[in-house]
This record gives structure tokens, C-alpha cells and sequence, in this order.
């Protein structure tokens, strides 16, 4: 069993994926040729390309090698992330997906200033995109440095960068029209590359005749009793506490990414493009069925690595996925597996990464355009009293919107990035869910209210932030830190309580023309009527 | 842009969707309705899961059993999470765009009726 891989097999399906990208980008612009192609494809984007697009930027690294890596070490409990991932799809499906078409909203804060007509609501709502973003951007690009460091030996810092400047190139230039090629390319891609490499090593494991993990004991991090490495909630979601304070820890997972998924600011984006409020539904009900396709993967690698890498350690397990073609099979064949699997990971740092820099220097060139949503919907803007093109103000976002957290990753390698995309769940699903959720079904809601919900649901999931990231990995198992560390199940329903009972308290502050924003929300666009 | 005006009664009966536009009792009760019958809808497909999914680790904990179980010889806990679970929630996904999208066809043919009350 060869353990070295060879750097230049590595290399090259980095450079295959890197190329396939920009020719696609550069392929994608000849058909951008309006500045509504550049921003929403025109509107005109089919459901199963925009559901392949959406399913590609959102199997980000932690899908494609974080699951595995996961269940090899903390065992079944950890299958409730790629649950919640693809649950939090019918929850947006069942609750805002139509509406939130409908609202003709391109980003979260157009959401926000569209219902309730608040300059302050708005910022909130964008800095809290910004937020979420970079905190979901951060370990795309450590992930990236430790991956290209695995297959070939680079510097671990050398991965952000590349990532950073081929999605730069490829945002930049192409804006949406061609992303959406990239994306629902990379989403089949990462299927491929995960699936032909697995039927190989499942024939090979059954020449082999190991037994599966089913007669081995808990996960590599010794967590619950002898079966516990099975059993989804012997230990708790972190693998480390047991009892009910594992049982709350899972439960906050659940609330974090049963909800969080509808306010992830990149998801937000694509819904724009969907020509109507049916073809939003489709959409989504095609990103169901493709991410539940893709879930079904990467628990078979992680119980394969628990056969064969059980003594791989708990430092080794996120880049299993990558080591276990060497583990299983040699020479040439653990080569080309392996280079496969390269190309599917770096496949999902880029398309990740490009869908988060669309969503933040979308947010962040309305901040700089004064018309204010100008960049969003070019139709609405008011004149302004002086001008910045909104591709040249996207563009300046999007650099924005990739070095900082570049620059982040780089300065602080030590950080313990793998929870923050998790925290941006709890994040958004603190924040945005109540504010769709009340936004969309409920007319009650007030500017004030809204933004009381915001704050409270903000400081709450962003105390956990700064727990989990400065805190050090033996904080303790106490409630506690299990509060702390997984607000979610508490913090969402703060938000939903406070944004209600303040909106209440100033229901004097209903706008005005909420029932033609109803009526634009929800009404088939087929019948004519006056949408505001 | 469309010009509405107060609502022509002796001429003929107005249509749903002018009733909607001029904002009068009866337009509004059709919103209401659409409102009502699509945020049912969609309140069941989340009850739905709460009580399927969302059960699941409090089943699990109180009976820590139905660990030794196994279905073909895959854990139940295997079975279901990586497994069963995916169907499931496309099941009820296709679901929820049928009924949503017969809500709205209802709608569609009642706004349209000038025989309307």
C-alpha cells in the first residue's frame, strides 16, 4: 500500500479543474451581454441548470471531504450535518421559496428594504450577509491550503490564494450568466469524482473481505459506550459530550441547518434567476433530489475509513477522503483515484467560494452605488447624484468580498475554521429565518421589530462565534459550553419572540402598502394585478 | 402600469382579481384565503418533518435499543440517516409543489369568475 502519493498527479487535476473553470467562465460570457446578464442571467435561467448550479455551490469541502472525515471520527451522529443541509432545502421550499421570488428581491437586504421600507433594517441585513460570508468563506480557503498541501506537498498556504484569484477571474469577468455554468458544472463534476472513485474502492473492499465498521466500537474519539460509533446520539453532536447535553447539541444542529439553509446569503441570489415563483418552487425541489443523490456518498467513505484508516488519527481525518485510495489500492490506480478526488475537492472550493463572492460584492457594490439597489434591479434605482457603473462597483465588491477572508486565513492558520461553517448557519438562521419567515407570512411586521429580532438574534449566535472560535478544543462538556458553542436552539426562537412581541408593541408602524406587497408576494404571476 | 378605478357595480360585477386591486371586503378575502390555504400547506410539510426527523435523537435516547437494531444488516440509525431519510425528504417536497401549485391554479380560476358574491 503506497502512502506517498505522487505530487504531480495532484498537481495536474488541480490544473484540469483550475482551466475547465476558466474556459467555462469565457465560454459563459459570450452570452453576457446585458448588465441584467451580468447580475440575475437575465431571469431566464431553467430549473434543472439553476437547481445543478445551486446544488454545485453549496457541496462546499465540508460536504465533499468534511462528512466523511466527520463520521470517521465522531461516528453516525454526525450524518444529522448532511441531513440538516438537505432538510433545510424543504423547509425553504415549504415557506419562501415562491414568495421570495416573488418579492423581486436580488439579495437579502433588498428582501428587507422592500418590506419594510428601513434604511436600517437594510444595513443590518448587510452586514449580517457580509457577516455570514466571509465567516462560510474562511475555511473554503484554509481547506483549499490543506488540501493542495495533502496530494502535493505545496506550502499549506498556497491553496487560499489560488482558489481566491480563479474565482476572482471568473466572477469578475463573467458575473451570473457564466457562474451558472460553472456552478452547475462543478455540481456535476463533484458527483463524478465521487462516485467513480467509490465503485472501485467498494470492489475492492469486497475482494478484500474486511468487515465493516459495524463490528468496530465508537468513533475515533472514544466517545459514548461499545456500539456508540453507530448509534447517531450516544455522544452528543460534538462526539465529546454525553447525555442530555448531547441530546441538546444535536437538537441545536438541527434547528441551526433545518433553518439556516434559507439564509444563506448565496442561496438568496439564485432564486433571482428563476423566471417566476413556480420555477422557484421546481428549483428548489430539483436541489432536493440532487443534494439527497450526492448525501448518500460520503458516509460510505467515512465507513470504509473507519475500516481501513482506523488508526489515521483524529488530525488526519478531514483529508480521508483523500488518503483512502492510497490506503486501499497502489500505484497506478491510488494515483488516478486520488487525482480524481483532488479535482471533485477543489471543484467545491471554487464553486463555493464564487457563489459566497457573488452574494457579499453584490452586497457590498449596493452599499457603494448610491442608488442604493442599483447593482440588484437596474430597473428601480433612483437617479443618483453621482455615478459608479454597477459592474465596475461589483467587481471592486468582489475583490473585497475574497481578500479579506483570504487575508484572514492566511494570518491566522491555527484557527479552528472547521466549526465556522456551521456557525454561519446558526448565524443565519438566527437572523434571516425569522425575518423571511415573519417577513413573507406575516403582516404584522414592523421596521422596529424587525430589527430588534436582528440584534437579538445577531449577539446571541454571535456569542457562540466568538466562544467557538477562541476557545480551545478541550473547552469542557458542560451545559455551559454546550450552550455557548451550539446557540441555535435557543437563539432562533429569542429572534422569532422578540421580532413579534416588538413588532407588536409598534404595530403603529405597519407600512402602509403591506397588502400590495402580499398580494406581490403570493399571487400567481399569471393573473394581473396591481404588484406595487 | 394598469389604471384602476372604484369599482363599476351597476355596469357588471367586477372580476376577483379587480376586487383584489381595489382593495375592497371581498378582494381581500380571496388573498386571505390564498394566504391561509398556502401557509397551512406549508406549516404541515415542517410539522411534518418535526415530528419524523425532528424525533428521531429523542426516540434514539430514550431508547437506546434501537441501536443494537439493524435492517439487512446496516445499523437502523445507518439505514435511516444515510440512507431513507433523502427519499423521504423529496417525497414531501413533490408533494408540497403539487398541492402549492393546485392552491394557485384555485386561485387563478377565482379571481378570473365576474359571478363571484
Amino acid at each position: 500500500m503506497s502512502e506517498e502519493l505522487d505530487p504531480r498527479w495532484g498537481g495536474a487535476a488541480v490544473a484540469v479543474v483550475v482551466v475547465a473553470t476558466l474556459v467555462i467562465s469565457t465560454w459563459g460570457l459570450r452570452f453576457s451581454r446585458t448588465t441584467s446578464d451580468f447580475f440575475v442571467a437575465s431571469r431566464r435561467v431553467r430549473p434543472l441548470l439553476n437547481a445543478s448550479a445551486i446544488g454545485g455551490e453549496y457541496v462546499s469541502a465540508a460536504s465533499f471531504l468534511g462528512i466523511a472525515g466527520l463520521v470517521l471520527a465522531y461516528g453516525a451522529e454526525m450524518l444529522w450535518y448532511p441531513v440538516g443541509w438537505t432538510a433545510g432545502y424543504l423547509v425553504l421550499l415549504a415557506l419562501v421559496a415562491a414568495p421570495l421570488r416573488r418579492s423581486g428581491a436580488y439579495t437579502l437586504p433588498d428582501f428587507a428594504e422592500a418590506r419594510l421600507a428601513s434604511g436600517p433594517v437594510r444595513a443590518a441585513s448587510a452586514l449580517l450577509v457580509v457577516a455570514i460570508g466571509w465567516l462560510y468563506l474562511l475555511p473554503q480557503f484554509q481547506g483549499a491550503g490543506l488540501t493542495l498541501a495533502v496530494v502535493t506537498g505545496a506550502p499549506s498556504w498556497l491553496g487560499g490564494p489560488v482558489v481566491a484569484v480563479v474565482v476572482l477571474v471568473g466572477v469578475a469577468s463573467g458575473g451570473m450568466r457564466s457562474i451558472t455554468f460553472v456552478q452547475a458544472f462543478q455540481y456535476w463534476l463533484k458527483l463524478t469524482a465521487l462516485l467513480a472513485p467509490l465503485a472501485v474502492l467498494v470492489v475492492v473492499w469486497h475482494g478484500d473481505g474486511r468487515p465493516l465498521p459495524r463490528d468496530l466500537g465508537t468513533g475515533l474519539a472514544g466517545a459514548g459506550g461499545d456500539d456508540g460509533w453507530s448509534t447517531p446520539f450516544g455522544g452528543g453532536i460534538s462526539g465529546l459530550a454525553a447525555g442530555p447535553e448531547g441530546l441538546y447539541l444535536t437538537y441545536s444542529v438541527m434547528v441551526a441547518t433545518f433553518l439556516g439553509a434559507m439564509g444563506l446569503p448565496h442561496v438568496v441570489v439564485r432564486f433571482y434567476t428563476n423566471p417566476d415563483g413556480r420555477a422557484a418552487r421546481r428549483t428548489t425541489l430539483g436541489v432536493l433530489g440532487l443534494l439527497g443523490l450526492f448525501y448518500l456518498l460520503p458516509p460510505v467513505y467515512g465507513a470504509l475509513g473507519r475500516a481501513y484508516d482506523s488508526d489515521g488519527g483524529l488530525d488526519g481525518a478531514d483529508t480521508m477522503v483523500l488518503r483512502l485510495p492510497g490506503l486501499m489500492t497502489d500505484g497506478l490506480v491510488a494515483d488516478a483515484l486520488t487525482a480524481v478526488l483532488t479535482a471533485g475537492a477543489f471543484a467545491a472550493f471554487l464553486s463555493t467560494s464564487s457563489g459566497l463572492t457573488i452574494a457579499v460584492a453584490g452586497v457590498l457594490s449596493q452599499a457603494v452605488t448610491p442608488s442604493g439597489r442599483g447593482a440588484g434591479s437596474p430597473a428601480r434605482g433612483r437617479r443618483p447624484r453621482w455615478r459608479i457603473e454597477p459592474v465596475t462597483a461589483f467587481r471592486v465588491g468582489a475583490v473585497l468580498a475574497v481578500a479579506v477572508p483570504c487575508a484572514a486565513a492566511l494570518a491566522s492558520p491555527g484557527l479552528p475554521v472547521a466549526r465556522s461553517v456551521g456557525l454561519a448557519f446558526a448565524v443565519a438562521a438566527s437572523t434571516f429565518c425569522p425575518l423571511l419567515v415573519l417577513g413573507i407570512w406575516w403582516r404584522g411586521l414592523t421596521d422596529v421589530g424587525a430589527l430588534a429580532g436582528l440584534v437579538a438574534g445577531g449577539l446571541g449566535s454571535g456569542v457562540g462565534v466568538v466562544v467557538a472560535l477562541t476557545a480551545a478544543d478541550d473547552a469542557g462538556t458542560g451545559w455551559g459550553t454546550a450552550l455557548l458553542t451550539q446557540p441555535a436552539a435557543w437563539s432562533v426562537p429569542l429572534a422569532f419572540a422578540v421580532m413579534v412581541l416588538v413588532s407588536r408593541a409598534t404595530a403603529g408602524r405597519v407600512p402602509a402598502d403591506v397588502d400590495r406587497f402580499m398580494v406581490r408576494l403570493h399571487t400567481p404571476e399569471i393573473v394581473p394585478l396591481d404588484r406595487g | 402600469m394598469r389604471v384602476t378605478g372604484p369599482p363599476r357595480r351597476s355596469a357588471r360585477r367586477s372580476s376577483g382579481a379587480e376586487q383584489i386591486d381595489a382593495g375592497t371586503a371581498v378582494g381581500e378575502v380571496y388573498l386571505r384565503s390564498l394566504l391561509a390555504e398556502q401557509l397551512r400547506l406549508g406549516l404541515a410539510v415542517v410539522g411534518v418533518l418535526a415530528l419524523t426527523l425532528g424525533s428521531l435523537p429523542a426516540v434514539f435516547y430514550l431508547a437506546p435499543g434501537l441501536a443494537d437494531v439493524r435492517v439487512l444488516g446496516v445499523p437502523l440509525a445507518w439505514a435511516v440517516l444515510a440512507g431513507a431519510v433523502y427519499p423521504f425528504l423529496f417525497l414531501l417536497g413533490w408533494l408540497h409543489v403539487r398541492r402549492s401549485e393546485a392552491n394557485e391554479r384555485d386561485f387563478v380560476e377565482l379571481v378570473a369568475r365576474r359571478d363571484a358574491p
